[in-house]
């Protein structure tokens, strides 16, 4: 409680490069800070206006002085940039075998959802040494999900998903906070990051309330949505199939060609006109306002639960989402 | 041109007779219907003075409040007191203060002129300010806001339950203030410049008021348009930024930040004028660099507009969006560093002495550094991630804003006083308010580094036990602070009348606003100079030629 704590906890791979980072950037700053503040002082004393020292052939040329320090300064600060945006696009690549646990954001607490379906608030259980990502949404104003452990935040923005991925690396229990001004009790929407040896997690996953598993539960709101009378297997329907499209590629009427992400599936349930798939009538109805976050989490989890699926049974003979021949 | 009536003898400018403080009457009206730059710039000096004091005593709070980790007052009030202290400072104090106070008085004096080139408009400018001002004080008393300066939608637009629109009519009234003194100073220059006052020959200070009212005039109207969107949305529910209603919140950031980061380099860029004038000055050398220090400052302005989105660089923007304002965030380091350079080099070879315009100008440069340097580490992309939104964020941008701007602020109030008021300010109070400000500044935001890099947030009334050593630290430098931010109000106010007689030139200094008499006559100078010489051309000089 009492003491000086300088640093925090280094509890992920991300966070001890970051720190290695920062003691770069303080180098650089201290060196700069050194010489400005040592010639300042040594300036101040050795040409005071009472000292009698020489003051003759001053610096002339200024634009060659001027030009040095210009392209000195340049280049350390080049160097610091590139260093910095290596490890930012490290961070927004996660590895394609991370976990993902779905957080929303909701004034003043922290929702989260593990894939077998347990939830907790405000406390986020992690296994050590296991890639997690993230899929972060907000139910009403923007929130942002901060682990200074990690050295990561992001924010939570209502109407969209931003991930953040991390692996952490030490057992242990840390804070985390909402970073973003969020109203009255802002200071107190958060709470801790317990990580966990993998052994321990599992027992901690098997504790809670089993339940059905997120895609499970989507499923069943696949078909209470109705979404399955046109997306279902068996449906006669002229609708993009779902199995096998997750994170694959899908060409769109407009031309263009998107990733089947998280995004694009939020995307195409409440706004379906924004992202016609190629070879498709824009038949759907937009489900904004009628589905809720959790809802719409536990229907892209069932979507991304088919991505291994192929589309057998599909009476159009198709792979989802590619090789699509418009046929009307 | 002014309302004076020029009736004085044109003789040799003595000290004080005839001058701008008498000229025109000395009643209320005369004051509040002066179409003089002096005068405005003393009714702004005056009512920015009262915003200052009125921010500073959030500030007060809101540290009184970190002392303890569980906070003393209520959430709903501590978010209102942060609310107030940011719209304050940067809207009411920190953007109006350099410009419309000593901009205003010297600019015209700089350069040879009679007067702004719009004094009618230069007034209501300062209507437009106080009445703006009048608006946000009676926003925070019947009720405040709790939003921050930042007004982040959707939470200002639809959730925020505080008197928000009319907050942001108070700013969107102010921002109008800003436009017209910007436009003035931009036509002044261009226009009114004595015969011979070339471009390069115009003091920096004037050079950076320059490029400041650039700024202001083209990215102020931005602000005014998205402040009056958000209220839009909020009164009429149309959907522009809440996505529930169709919106897109981060389009508010994008438009927010397009005003506001250049708005960061309308605060900093005065002060740079200011330094560039003291350190020549105390230094009795011409300034080092002159066209790099102009046009770092132009570059500034410049660049200034395409780095805004450094702000958000955890918002959800794409990543490459990232990667382009990081790197361009880093090059607008560069002129920042260049100037710093420039009057490192300025004292080398000098003779210098140590009044307190110079200690606040060192202060400043000292201060101003490491407010620069770590302007790297949150340009910096990785490291941003880990500290945007804490507490390492509040101190870099108090270094570049208080240690910088305040600094330059209380050096130029200190430089120019004698020729604002005729009267010298007691110089050994001066430089004990000069060092305590630097070292309670230190004291004060220092340790607000490493709270965030451990992992303080922003806006928390309340925070984890282990950060509270370094809360204690920083609350007891803001009372040093406070001190020293308090002495100045009252030996001034001393100088005013027990203050001993400046003469025209006090400091021995080049500028032509030394050259005419302290307090300058109403319309400036009794003939317009003629000019034959680039500015700071200092010579050692043993002692000044005083009184």
């Amino acid at each position: 409680m009492g003491s000086m704590q300088l640093l925090p906890p280094t509890a992920s791979a991300h966070a001890a490069d970051m720190d290695w980072l920062f003691a770069a950037l303080v180098g650089t700053s201290a060196f700069i800070l050194l010489l400005v503040f040592g010639l300042m002082i040594l300036f101040c004393v050795r040409y005071r206006k009472s000292s009698k020292v020489e003051r003759g052939d001053r610096l002339g040329r200024t634009w060659r002085v001027e030009t040095a320090w210009t392209v000195a300064t340049f280049v350390a600060f080049l160097g610091l940039y590139f260093w910095g945006a290596d490890l930012y696009v490290g961070i927004h690549s996660p590895p394609k075998d991370a976990t993902d646990i779905y957080v929303v954001g909701k004034q003043w607490m922290w929702k989260i959802e593990h894939p077998g379906g347990q939830r907790e608030i405000d406390t986020l259980h992690v296994p050590v040494g296991k890639p997690v990502r993230l899929v972060l949404t907000s139910q009403d104003v923007i929130h942002d999900f901060a682990i200074p452990a990690f050295r990561v935040r992001q924010d939570a923005l209502p109407g969209r998903y931003e991930t953040l991925w991390f692996t952490p690396t030490k057992v242990g229990e840390y804070r985390l906070f909402c970073a973003e001004l969020c109203g009255t009790w802002h200071a107190r929407m958060g709470g801790s990051v317990v990580v966990m040896e993998p052994s321990d997690f599992q027992r901690w996953l098997d504790s809670q309330d089993p339940g059905p598993s997120l895609a499970q539960e989507g499923e069943a709101l696949f078909r209470s949505y109705g979404c399955s009378g046109c997306h279902g297997t068996a449906s006669t329907v002229h609708a993009p199939k779902l199995e096998g499209l997750f994170s694959r590629p899908v060409p769109l009427q407009d031309g263009r060609t998107v990733v089947a992400d998280d995004r694009y599936i939020r995307d195409s349930i409440l706004k379906p006109k924004s992202e016609i798939a190629a070879g498709y009538p824009p038949v759907m109805p937009s489900f904004a306002g009628q589905i809720g976050e959790d809802d719409l989490l536990k229907l892209v989890a069932y979507i991304k639960s088919l991505a291994d699926r192929t589309a057998e049974n599909s009476q159009t003979g198709r792979k989802a989402g590619s090789a699509e021949r418009p046929t009307q | 041109m002014t309302t004076a009536t020029v009736t004085g003898k044109s003789d040799e400018p003595v000290v004080a007779t005839k001058n701008y403080l008498t000229e025109e009457g000395v009643t209320l009206r005369s004051w509040l219907l002066t179409k003089d730059h002096k005068r405005i710039a003393i009714l702004y000096t005056l009512s920015i003075t009262f915003f200052f004091f009125v921010g500073g005593l959030a500030a007060t709070l809101i540290r009184l409040n970190l002392v303890t980790p569980a906070g003393i007052f209520t959430p709903d009030i501590y978010n209102r007191l942060f609310t107030l202290h940011g719209i304050v400072m940067v809207w009411f104090f920190l953007i109006p203060s350099i410009p419309n106070t000593m901009g205003n008085f010297l600019i015209p004096l700089m350069i040879g002129a009679k007067d702004l080139a719009f004094p009618r408009l230069n007034l209501l400018s300062w209507y437009l300010y106080v009445g703006a001002g009048f608006l946000a004080l009676f926003a925070i008393l019947i009720g405040g806001v709790d939003t921050g300066w930042t007004f982040y939608t959707p939470f200002s637009s639809l959730y925020s339950n505080g008197y928000v629109v009319l907050a942001l009519a108070a700013v969107f009234a102010v921002g109008f203030s800003s436009i017209l003194t910007g436009l003035n100073f931009i036509v002044t220059t261009h226009r009114m410049r004595a015969p011979g006052m070339t471009w390069y020959r115009l003091p920096v200070f004037v050079w950076s008021n320059y490029a400041t009212s650039v700024i202001m005039v083209l990215a102020t109207p931005v602000l005014a348009i998205t402040l009056m969107l958000v209220a839009v949305e909020r009164l009429l529910r149309v959907g522009i930024f809440d996505p529930a209603l169709g919106g897109d919140p981060l389009l508010f950031q994008h438009l927010f930040w397009f005003y506001s980061h250049p708005a960061v380099y309308i605060m900093i860029l005065p002060g740079f004028g200011v330094i560039s004038e003291i350190v020549p000055c105390f230094a009795r050398k011409p300034l080092f660099g002159y066209k790099f220090v102009v046009w770092s400052s132009i570059t500034i302005a410049i660049v200034g507009f395409f780095v805004w989105a450094h702000h958000m660089f955890v918002a959800g923007i794409s990543l490459y969006a990232g990667l382009v304002f990081s790197l361009l965030s880093y090059v607008i380091a560069v002129p920042s560093a260049i100037k710093v350079f420039n009057w490192t080099a300025t004292l080398h070879k000098g003779w210098i002495s140590f009044d307190a315009p110079m200690l606040y100008a060192l202060g400043f440069i000292g201060l101003f550094t490491i407010g620069g340097l770590t302007g790297l580490f949150v340009a910096n992309l990785a490291f941003d991630v880990h500290v945007t939104d804490t507490y390492f964020v509040v101190a870099h941008f108090h270094y570049i804003m208080v240690g910088g701007m305040v600094s330059a602020y209380f050096g130029g109030l200190h430089y120019w006083w004698p020729k604002v008021t005729g009267r010298l300010y007691p110089e050994w109070w001066a430089r004990i308010a000069a060092l305590l400000i630097f070292f309670g500044f230190n004291l004060t935001f220092f340790p607000q580094f490493i709270l965030g890099y451990l992992g303080m947030e922003r806006r928390y009334y309340s925070y984890p036990p282990e950060f509270q050593v370094w809360n204690i630290f920083s609350s007891a430098g803001a009372s040093v602070l406070a001190i020293g931010y308090a002495l100045p109000f009252f030996y001034l106010g001393w100088s005013l009348f027990r203050g001993k007689r400046a003469g025209s030139n006090p400091w021995a200094a080049t500028g032509l606003e030394w050259q005419t008499s302290s307090p300058p006559p109403a319309h400036n100078f009794d003939k317009t100079p003629t000019v034959t010489r680039p500015p700071y051309q200092y010579r050692p000089e043993p002692e000044p030629q005083d009184v």
